[in-house]
């Protein structure tokens, strides 16, 4: 340094900036050149040499940025440096495993396991949807005229107290117009409810408050239905109606709602946690279990959609829906073995 | 000490949206924060091309069903196809390895987790779920108000509150969290390529030098400094030839006609000398910070 400083003052300044660039150029150009090949096409683009490569001279660029911050006062140095080492970075660190690899862990461990993690939420969800449902049953079941005041007049299709018994029988086991296109009506259903479902969750963020009115308002006009029904004599039929898609759609609504509570109590209860970190956590817990509602969700609609227009027999009916809560509590709560360990870092 | 702020205080705007995200390896990246502006009008984008596409699918499904294919079909994937492109089109591009939607990538944003960790899918969901609320809601609320001729004073104003409460949240914390953002815990950052700028003092180097005396050099400090490779790097003439006169006139040196030489000479001669001081644990930060000169 000193022999530097001790120079005749008429020859040009060296300065570390320089000295640096000359010494590390061509290593920076080569990882730039490497990961502008990855940003634009994808790792498969590059030689085995070049990937082994690769982790190296991302520590070079890190080191060399360090050094430059400390001993370089050439901003467009330091500011290349900088972004060079955040690319590297990411294509380092950042990059999630394979899609492939993702979906066979959330189907075999991250789903299951996210939902069972809410298993009191869903729980008390479960008991709320119940509520709601007796609630609206007794309600419509003393005073008709409540049916009007909880089911808007665009969801009753014509079934309200007024109909007739074979109208409402039509309902329920009509060839309804829509038979012509089950698909579409199916693919319908489920996009709609998903949006719900969503929506549910996401209103969670509230206090968790409007996540329980949904839930509770859904019971209130599953009650005023079957409260019509029964009265009609129909129970039995519009309940095997309601079972062959129901118990998948109303669990999967039940756990939409309970990611929502999960949501809303960290964020108004964070315990020891700081609030954002209370809510990150539960956040992040909740994703996966969201993700497993939309699928239950087009489950639900292909069964509605398709199944509930084809399958005209009340035995089939609930023997098919019993059949998917069945599917569905084991694959959520049957104790597994230790394999998945790791997974519980997501569900947790 | 100058009125307001102490002299020594780093300027605000350098500051602001810098923040600290340690690699493995220890060294600080001091990631660049997404700004507002630059994340409403990758949204914009982004929402521009689903509406585009959602409008092409559409055209495209009528004209096939007047053909006379088969309707169930296309009416199947026209609706499988709306609901992935709104629900999906956001939370599949960021899970991808760019980490960006493309209206994001265009404007260099990138979604990353706060605490450094790969960005998870459930984290992505999360984020994204959120956005039901803090956008689609109200639009979608206001849209079938207005539609039903219905929309009142009333109704307006909450749809407007509501979405302006979440659509404002970015501006309102520290670090331009979404509440999506927030519950995730990610936060948008800028990526950008760019390219490493010439070494000023470099090619200084190749023509004769300037000699500047001690009290000319002692003008300034490392701000000054950066603010002059600025001027250097982007070469407007009249930021120049002004920037040129000024150090001139303070320096007490005659004009000599060639503004840019002198400037890339006095930045190098200064340069060195600063890089000088601050090897031997001098750091002048700015012309205010006074370093005793021996």
């Amino acid at each position: 340094m000193s022999a530097l400083a001790d120079e005749a003052p008429l020859a040009a300044p060296l300065v570390n900036a320089t000295r640096f660039r000359t010494a590390h150029e061509s290593d920076w150009a080569r990882l730039d050149a490497l990961l502008t090949r990855i940003e634009k096409r994808s790792v498969r683009a590059l030689s085995d040499e070049d990937l082994l490569a690769l982790p190296l001279l991302y520590r070079t660029a890190l080191s060399s940025l360090s050094v430059a911050r400390e001993t370089s006062l050439d901003r467009a140095l330091t500011a290349y440096l900088e972004q060079l080492c955040t690319r590297a970075y990411f294509q380092l660190y950042g990059v999630p495993t394979s899609l492939s690899r993702q979906l066979v862990h959330f189907f075999a461990i991250g789903w299951p396991m996210a939902v069972r993690a809410l298993w009191k939420e869903t729980l008390f969800c479960v008991l709320l949807l119940a509520v709601g449902t007796a609630t609206g049953f007794m309600l419509v079941a003393h005073d008709p005229a409540w049916y009007y005041s909880l089911i808007p007049d665009g969801m009753s299709g014509g079934r309200d107290p007024s109909a007739s018994v074979a109208t409402l029988r039509d309902t329920i086991y009509g060839e309804s117009k829509r038979d012509s296109m089950l698909g579409a009506f199916a693919t319908f259903l489920f996009t709609h409810n998903s949006q719900v479902a969503i929506f549910a969750f996401a209103l969670g963020f509230a206090f968790a408050v409007p996540s329980l009115l949904l839930l509770v308002y859904q019971g209130l006009t599953l009650g005023a239905m079957l409260a019509l029904f029964f009265s009609k004599g129909l129970g039995p039929g519009f309940v095997g109606w309601l079972t062959i898609h129901g118990t998948t759609e109303l669990f999967a609504i039940a756990i939409a709602g309970a990611a929502g509570i999960r949501i809303g109590t960290a964020v108004a209860l964070p315990g020891r946690e700081t609030r954002i970190d209370a809510a990150v956590r539960a956040g992040r817990a909740t994703g996966v279990a969201m993700a497993g509602v939309v699928c239950m969700l087009l489950i639900a609609g292909l069964l509605e959609g398709i199944g509930r227009q084809t399958v005209q027999v009340d035995a089939w009916r609930y023997g098919i829906g019993l059949a998917m809560l069945f599917a569905w509590l084991t694959y959520y709560y049957l104790p597994r073995g230790q394999g998945g360990r790791d997974a519980l870092a997501v569900a947790r | 000490m100058r009125w307001p702020w102490p002299a020594s205080r780093p300027p605000r705007n350098l500051q602001g949206f810098r923040r600290s995200f340690v690699t493995p390896e220890g060294v600080d990246l001091r990631l660049e924060l997404g700004s507002a502006a630059a994340r409403a009008g990758a949204f914009i984008l982004d929402w521009v091309i689903i509406v585009l596409i959602a409008v092409a699918a559409t055209l495209a499904v009528i004209t096939l069903g007047i053909a006379g294919a088969g309707s169930e079909i296309l009416a199947v994937i026209w609706l499988i196809g709306l609901f992935v492109l709104r629900a999906g089109w956001f939370t599949l591009f960021e899970m991808g390895t760019r980490g960006a939607t493309p209206g994001k990538r265009l404007l260099g944003l990138r979604v990353i987790a706060r605490d450094g960790a790969r960005l998870t899918g459930a984290a992505v969901i999360t984020r994204n779920a959120m956005r039901e609320i803090e956008v689609f809601l109200p639009l979608s609320f206001l849209g079938q108000q207005t539609a039903q001729g219905a929309a009142d004073g009333f109704l307006v104003l909450f749809a407007l509150l509501w979405s302006g409460i979440f659509l404002l949240f970015p501006l309102f914390n520290r670090d331009r969290l979404r509440v999506g953002d927030l519950l995730a815990g990610t936060w948008v950052v800028h990526n950008v390529r760019h390219k490493l700028g010439a070494d000023l003092v470099g090619s200084a180097a190749a023509r004769p030098t300037r000699v500047f005396s001690e009290a000319a050099l002692d003008l300034y400090g490392i701000y000054e400094l950066q603010t002059l490779e600025d001027v250097l790097r982007n070469a407007r003439p009249e930021a120049i030839t002004t920037v040129a006169a000024t150090i001139r006139r303070k320096a007490g040196i005659a004009d000599d006609g060639d503004d840019y030489g002198f400037l890339s000479d006095y930045y190098a001669a200064l340069c060195a000398r600063l890089e000088r001081g601050m090897m031997l644990g001098r750091r002048r930060a700015d012309k205010h910070s006074r370093v005793a000169v021996r």
